[in-house]
């Protein structure tokens, strides 16, 4: 497969913006998206702070053009595809071969959670229009229908790395020639299902996360979706791509169900694999976008897989959930646009919150927001339960 | 480039874990929920494990190795899941916990078990595979397109031996909730007799079928995995059939080169309705397969059927209890399965003799 892949556009919403320029701002303003729940019901409310999107179901219904009763996972998905699709420059969505792929990890659990507490205590009780998108499937498929796509609609749910494995199919679907353009990430909102979920592993933060810092306690949950627009070589040629996914691999740590390898060996083989593929050797990465969520176990083994891979040559290295939270399915997506981003106008975004040097590793993460710098190539990685390690490259046109 | 089919492996509401010729002795059944009937799961799996696994998982893991074990590969380089619901039961339990408890002193097994990814996840971590590892969650398009990626990345050259498979279970409260929906037959009907009865509805079904492909034949090798296609939301027949029509060209083959068609009827009338308009426009003379009726209808039940359909090529007979209509033909070199799902998933499957 010689095809080349490209990133036509980017869209984003999360807790740092609902457009990918009002994140970029965040950013800029060192601005991270944690605060006490807004509009997630939960007795945990004033525990643990989370990165929520700043708007209603009523106001993203608006923005999505969606009825306002659907879950807010397919919310946050059709505003975020909308925005890649319209920075891509390709006009009349029905003039392409295009495929849909969507990561996401909780599908409606916003609407059946509601649903269940009735339900629990009357069989016949609840109504069956919260469960209707319960399958994370019928998440994409309303967004799909809404867009307009009807040529290749797929989900993919392998827990945290789902947003990324979307875009490594998406780009196979482009190179076998089933379809010519591919909108592709992942999408989550915040559910207490969710919520409880990490919890019960003690894996939350009760302050905002510290990625990559030594006194790092936990992750803090956040909700939003992200998609890029992969484009094949032909049609790339008349647009203005952003850069070329050109590289990624996905192994599996086959170590736990939910905890990383000491050595990290699945997060090194996906980044190994992913440079392989992009023919690239360590040192010509300017920058990482780390899977960095902050707790104890991720940090560590992400950060020696990285020591035996790029050392003694580290990349400048951040964690932009550090700004967003951990966006689970669709984190792959988010970052994989701030990646593509990162390429297009040589931004190293930069972590919050980090001041002291974990012992373990030789290297330390970016502090501060900067532009202009010349990166080639950026990696992003994206690691998850069920040992699912992914990781992309993303290089400039040459 | 050739893509065989070179060990599978299905549990499902038939005796399909144990070998032995295909559907010798049919389980009939007269209920509107099928299970899977359980193979001996230690053989593969500790039995501290067992006790802690939902069914969804043992089935899976049960199919994956039985399919690995059939094709003499101990180590796949990539394992692909296509699974509709997930973990249910496992979903199920930390919901009602969660409900019941008003938030607190909750435990996290339910909810490690819970994610999609599970089944694929326990399965590398048995085989202790490293390899690539996916899962499609896409209601009745996640074992096709589990399919679709193995192809695509063994056409890549980067994997020799890829394990894919669909897997999806029923647990007690999906089913009194899919039955809210009006899914199922109001009044249970007999197995033999599900596909002709003249009413709404069909009967639920589960299990997991996992298929190791390759590029290179091994001996227990039938038959070639030649294409797979889905098709979203067809506005009429015409275009499932446009879309079939197509499906061979590009498989170089026409209705004529098909021996056998092998179709996802479920016994509600209104969903079947389009097989007869595929089978008068397409196949009018084709012997036709069925199989719903023996493992029920679920998201990933059209892994069962290419299950089914390449033991038929490998038995180059179609058992009594499949046959919809016509009779076994002289020789079964390719087999079209065609299915859908609700109306709104359609695919195609092609499968040809090796």
């Amino acid at each position: 497969m010689s095809e080349k892949v490209w990133i036509a556009g980017g869209g984003v919403i999360c807790g740092i913006g609902l457009d990918v320029p009002a994140c970029i701002q965040s950013f800029r303003d060192m601005k991270p998206g944690m605060e006490a729940m807004q509009h997630l019901s939960s007795v945990h409310r004033s525990t643990f702070p989370v990165a929520e999107v700043k708007a209603d179901n009523a106001t993203l219904a608006d923005m999505a053009g969606m009825p306002e009763n659907i879950s807010r996972t397919a919310l946050l998905s059709m505003i975020a595809a909308r925005e890649a699709w319209q920075s891509s420059g390709l006009g009349d969505i029905s003039q392409y071969r295009l495929g849909f792929v969507s990561g996401n990890t909780v599908g409606g659990m916003d609407k059946t959670e509601d649903f269940f507490a009735e339900y629990l205590s009357d069989p016949r009780g609840g109504r069956l229009q919260n469960l209707l998108h319960h399958e994370c499937g019928s998440i994409t498929e309303l967004v799909a229908d809404s867009l307009g796509v009807r040529h290749h609609i797929s989900t993919i749910s392998t827990a945290c790395s789902s947003g990324a494995n979307a875009l490594m199919y998406g780009s196979r679907l482009i190179r076998n020639n089933i379809v010519d353009v591919v909108i592709a990430g992942g999408t989550d909102a915040l559910t207490r299902f969710t919520l409880n979920g990490f919890n019960t592993l003690m894996i939350l933060d009760q302050q905002p996360c510290r990625p990559f810092d030594d006194t790092r306690t936990g992750l803090n949950l956040g909700e939003g979706a992200g998609y890029v627009v992969l484009v094949s070589d032909s049609l790339a040629a008349r647009l203005q791509p952003w850069c070329r996914l050109s590289g990624f691999a996905n192994a599996n740590d086959a170590f736990h169900q939910t905890a990383s390898s000491p050595d990290g060996t699945g997060n090194y083989l996906a980044m190994k694999g992913a440079l392989d593929m992009s023919g690239l050797q360590p040192q010509q990465i300017g920058y990482i976008n780390l899977h960095g969520t902050g707790t104890q176990n991720n940090d560590v083994s992400e950060g020696i897989a990285i020591n035996r891979l790029f050392a003694p040559y580290f990349p400048a290295m951040s964690s932009t959930k550090s700004f967003t939270g951990h966006t689970l399915g669709a984190s792959g997506g988010i970052e994989a646009v701030f990646s593509a981003l990162a390429v297009k106008e040589g931004i190293i975004y930069p972590n919050a919150r980090f001041e002291h040097q974990m012992k373990e590793l030789p290297f330390a993460p970016v502090t501060a927001f900067s532009a202009g710098h010349d990166l080639q190539h950026v990696m992003s990685n994206s690691f998850g339960f069920g040992g699912n390690c992914s990781s992309l490259v993303f290089s400039r046109a040459s | 480039m050739q893509i065989y089919i070179n060990g599978t492996g299905c549990i499902s509401p038939q005796e399909t874990a144990q070998g032995g010729p295909l559907l010798a002795a049919p389980r009939e059944y007269e209920q509107v929920r099928l299970a899977a009937v359980d193979p001996d799961y230690k053989q593969w799996i500790d039995v501290k494990q067992i006790r802690r696994m939902s069914r969804v998982v043992k089935m899976g893991v049960g199919a994956a190795n039985l399919s690995l074990e059939a094709a003499g590969v101990t180590a796949p380089d990539a394992i692909i899941t296509g699974t509709a619901y997930g973990c249910l039961d496992d979903t199920g339990v930390f919901l009602t916990k969660m409900v019941n408890q008003q938030e607190e002193m909750l435990t996290p097994t339910a909810f490690i078990q819970s994610t999609h990814n599970t089944v694929a996840g326990q399965i590398a971590l048995l085989l202790g595979c490293n390899g690539y590892n996916n899962t499609f969650v896409h209601r009745g398009f996640s074992f096709e397109n589990a399919l679709l990626d193995a192809i695509m990345i063994l056409k890549e050259g980067s994997a020799q031996h890829i394990l894919a498979g669909g897997v999806d279970e029923i647990t007690n409260h999906s089913h009194q909730l899919l039955s809210r929906f009006g899914l199922y037959k109001k009044k249970p009907v007999k197995t033999m007799e599900l596909l002709n009865s003249p009413s709404r509805g069909t009967i639920a079904g589960e299990g997991a079928a996992f298929f190791t492909l390759g590029i290179a034949k091994q001996p227990g090798a039938v038959a070639e995995l030649s294409g797979v296609s889905t098709l979203y939301k067809p506005l009429w027949e015409g275009e499932v059939i446009g879309h079939i029509m197509k499906f061979l060209e590009d498989n170089n083959c026409t209705p004529a080169d098909i021996d056998l068609i092998v179709t996802g009827r479920n016994g509600d009338i209104d969903q079947d309705e389009i097989y007869e308009e595929v089978a008068d426009a397409l196949f009018p003379d084709h012997a036709e397969a069925s199989f719903k009726h023996l493992c029920g209808e679920y998201p990933t039940a059209a892994a069962f059927g290419v299950w089914m359909a390449n033991a038929i090529i490998a038995q180059q007979e179609v058992p009594e209890a499949a046959v919809f209509f016509g009779r076994t033909p002289e020789k079964i070199k390719k087999v079209l399965i065609y299915n859908h799902h609700q109306g709104t998933h359609h695919s195609l499957v092609l499968l040809t003799a090796c």
